[in-house]
């Protein structure tokens, strides 16, 4: 087995040792999402004409960002990783026999997946028995969730490369405070993790459309719904391709110029 | 009370030792609120209103909440961080001392970059007032006060709560963020949107209710009864408080100390 795929096991086995915090972020989840229903729901009643979405499609969108929470949150950095940066042990890592890239980019994968498959079939099972108007749809046809399915993995790969350059930006600022605060803040909006992107005014649409952010979380929920038909959701999963080649290289070149002038200080 | 202005000069003098990312956490307190605020905007400005409710009274709401909040974070973080004593044994020095513990507790933390969060709280609650077609008496100005003030002493009683737990589990139990950043992002709009169970539980059992939306049914001139009645609702707040004490003193005398 090659290296990035061992340390993917690895931090996975790592992940599943925390079963007890998974348990209470179920719960957490199944809370925020029942409440953010009831908030849309209400909106709805005053005004359900006409809108861009349906309250049905907005379930599915409140349960599937509870459900893939830890896959596609941009707000989850690996403290250790920052560390390895400021606290000058970048040096060992430099000294392995491998790239550092698609190591780290594996880890950050690694945690994620292992984050959310323990998480996502528990709130499953519960979302899709829960009673109406909260029960969680069905994927709009076999074609949606069969596209949906990839939509989502490969809007996971992009938001890894997201945060890579977000790790990447701390060899520069040496601390993780600032970059990582404003990204996660604005892409957390743009990507329509506090309000899904059809309900945002239409300026703030147009915004959102020509950033990366969106293509890792409303893109596929909304592929999920239907809302995104099957010919549309095949050109936005090439999207997806385009931007995630682009991140990547952006990713590589910039660790690899960070890495050419890295100083460690003795200790 | 001195003693606890005093913890608090010397937590303050040293978080202001690393000044730049002091700012930046500021900073970061001040968006996050933020961008909740104006998906709360978009939503209001796509839907046109909630239920008998315009953007300005929900802004209302939502002011006081998040500035009771912050004010909590900020000043009670001692029990909210409290797993931590306990993990390191640092809890046992407090016990040697002839002081209380809840005073210790309390001044063993502060975080001071809520700053952030309590200057954008305090511009919604500006845009609220502005915003509203309310004469302000001073009765209603005692009302939006006391809505804040008792509002940090339900996010206290959930701290005092959750870090309570810690005495028998020893690590932070992550279900009472349920309670208190579900509580928040819950109670930030009307509580009469919710379902009933939610309604109930939050007026009755953790009166999130009790502070904020049925005082601010008095300051919006919707009461049916004496006003006098909504305007005291946020004292119901201390009756959270009191039993949420016991609690702690109960976990204080079993207390076995991790040995670390």
């Amino acid at each position: 087995m090659n290296a990035p795929l061992s340390l993917l096991k690895m931090r996975f086995l790592m992940g599943l040792q925390y079963r007890a915090a998974a348990a209470a972020g179920i719960l957490t989840q199944l809370f925020f999402g029942l409440i953010l229903i009831m908030v849309y729901a209400a909106f709805y009643t005053h005004n359900g004409e006409a809108q861009p979405m349906t309250l049905k499609e907005v379930v599915a969108y409140v349960w599937l960002q509870q459900m893939f929470f830890a896959l596609i949150v941009l707000w989850q950095f690996d403290g250790e990783l920052f560390e390895l940066i400021t606290g000058g042990n970048i040096a060992y890592e430099l000294c392995r026999p491998w790239r550092l890239y698609p190591i780290w980019y594996a880890k950050l994968l690694a945690a994620r997946l292992a984050s959310a498959s323990l998480r996502c079939l528990p709130v499953a099972l519960v979302v899709f028995i829960l009673p109406e108007p909260y029960r969680m749809p069905l994927p709009a046809s076999p074609a949606a969730l069969l596209l949906f399915i990839l939509a989502l993995l490969s809007g996971l790969l992009l938001v890894a490369a997201i945060s890579m350059l977000v790790y990447i930006s701390v060899f520069w600022t040496m601390s993780p405070v600032g970059s990582v605060l404003m990204i996660a803040v604005a892409g957390e909006f743009f990507a329509g993790m506090i309000v899904p992107v059809p309900l945002m005014p239409d300026w703030m649409q147009t915004l959102a459309g020509l950033l990366p952010f969106r293509w890792t979380v409303d893109f596929p929920f909304r592929v999920y719904t239907g809302h995104i038909g099957v010919r549309e959701a095949l050109a936005g999963i090439g999207i997806q391709m385009i931007w995630l080649a682009a991140l990547a290289a952006a990713g590589e070149w910039l660790m690899g110029r960070a890495l050419k002038r890295v100083v460690v200080q003795g200790g | 009370m001195r003693l606890y202005f005093k913890y608090m000069s010397i937590l303050f003098k040293s978080q202001m030792q690393y000044r730049t990312s002091f700012l930046l956490l500021c900073a970061g307190q001040f968006f996050v609120p933020f961008a909740v605020f104006a998906a709360m905007y978009f939503l209001f400005e796509r839907f046109g209103g909630l239920p008998g409710w315009t953007f300005h009274e929900a802004a209302l709401c939502f002011g006081v909440i998040q500035m009771a909040f912050a004010l909590a974070e900020c000043f009670v973080r001692g029990f909210d961080a409290f797993s931590n004593l306990i993990v390191r044994g640092g809890f046992d020095r407090l016990l040697v001392r002839p002081r209380g513990t809840v005073i210790q507790v309390l001044g063993s933390n502060f975080e001071f970059t809520r700053f952030g969060r309590m200057l954008q709280s305090a511009v919604v609650l500006g845009i609220a007032v502005s915003g509203l077609p309310v004469q302000w008496t001073p009765g209603k100005i005692i009302t939006l006060i006391l809505m804040i003030i008792g509002g940090v002493v339900v996010f206290s009683g959930i701290y005092i709560l959750a870090a309570t737990f810690c005495f028998w589990t020893v690590q932070a139990l992550e279900v009472a963020n349920i309670f208190t950043d579900g509580g928040r992002e819950m109670a930030q709009y009307p509580l009469d949107i919710y379902a009933k169970w939610v309604t109930r539980f939050f007026t009755f059992i953790i009166p999130f209710g009790a502070v904020s939306y049925l005082p601010l049914l008095y300051i919006l001139d919707r009461t049916d009864g004496p006003d006098l009645l909504y305007m005291a609702m946020p004292l119901a707040s201390l009756l959270f408080l009191l039993p949420c004490l016991a609690v702690w003193r109960i976990g204080v005398r079993r207390y076995r100390s991790t040995g670390s």
